[in-house]
């Protein structure tokens, strides 16, 4: 088992700053366009953690447009550029799955600090 | 052909260039020693035989001794001989590291498969059962059905597909890519899964 560790130690990146569900981050992801390489930003609210060592992912949903949108990153991942945590929330629960069918209103009052 | 002796540590994933996560079997590989040398004139075939993994003095039978003492080896748990014998050295107490392999070859593994017990036809054979639970087949879902024609031939086929022991085979699964080797801590990183239980002996040998 420690010998597994050992190699999940060189994939893990030390720059993640520390967030939970409810917590509004903004994800810059590094999107590749044929050559060129660019940064896209993915702002919204942390609905869940899981996973653990390089196996850890995180979800972000937000509104665009009118419509939920869900991303899942793993947390490790080299493509992330950065994580920036815009505003911490303050929640009962560890996964969020309830925000889904609740207004924007709803929203912002169940995870204000 | 040139393989190593190994031990399946676990699963896990990596990261690759690009960024994406790829599932990835953890294998404790070597340093395996040459134990015995086999030759078309003395044995009819040729072969090396590999050892792997340690153990202590003790707990070696009388007749193992003397094979180790002769390769001039320590004490080893698990012996495998190739058949295949160019790319293996042929002197006897020759090391063989994980650095035989290097990032990107395509190896075959070869393991002993998770043993299953007693399963039934539907779990071993992939059938379908019977698909009714009523119609007076309450307790027959699982049932492997008929096994053959009544007065001729009036026997059960050789080979019939039926309930019995299931897994602890020997498994090979080909062309696996290796994506790391770390020659400091005898670690071969490869891609997806293979044969066997954790802490199982594998195989791993050059595909051709």
């Amino acid at each position: 088992m420690d010998k597994i560790k050992l190699v999940e130690a060189t994939q893990l990146r030390s720059d993640i700053p520390d967030f939970r569900p409810g917590d509004t981050i903004n994800v810059h992801v590094k999107v590749r366009e044929g050559e060129k390489e660019r940064v896209q930003e993915f702002q919204g609210i942390v609905t869940a953690r899981r996973g653990s060592g390089v196996n850890a992912t995180f979800t972000v949903r937000k509104i665009s447009d009118g419509v939920g949108v869900e991303r899942i990153f793993p947390l490790h991942s080299p493509r992330l550029a950065k994580i920036e945590k815009v505003k911490a929330g303050s929640v009962r629960r560890s996964k969020l799955y309830y925000l889904r069918s609740l207004a924007a209103k709803a929203v912002s009052q169940k995870t204000n600090a | 052909m040139s393989g190593i002796l190994g031990k399946k540590l676990g699963m896990t994933s990596i990261f690759s260039e690009n960024g994406e996560a790829i599932p990835c079997t953890i294998i404790e590989a070597g340093p395996c020693f040459v134990t015995h040398v086999k030759t078309k004139n003395k044995d009819g075939y040729d072969a090396v035989q590999l050892g792997f993994d340690e153990k202590p003095e003790r707990l070696v039978s009388k007749p193992m001794k003397g094979q180790f003492a002769r390769a001039k080896s320590k004490a080893l748990r698990w012996l495998r001989e190739f058949r295949e014998v160019n790319g293996f050295p042929t002197e006897l107490g020759a090391e063989v590291r994980v650095d035989i392999f290097a990032q990107g070859d395509v190896v075959d593994v070869r393991g002993r498969s998770k043993g299953r017990g007693f399963q039934g036809v539907v779990k071993r054979h992939h059938f379908g059962g019977v698909g009714h639970t009523t119609h007076g087949q309450s307790d027959r879902v699982r049932a492997p059905g008929s096994i053959g024609a009544s007065s001729y031939p009036s026997r059960v086929f050789k080979g019939m597909r039926m309930a019995g022991r299931m897994g602890h085979d020997q498994v090979t699964v080909r062309n696996l890519q290796i994506l790391r080797v770390i020659p400091e801590s005898n670690i071969l990183i490869i891609k997806g899964s293979i044969p066997g239980a954790i802490n199982g002996y594998v195989e791993v040998v050059k595909s051709n």
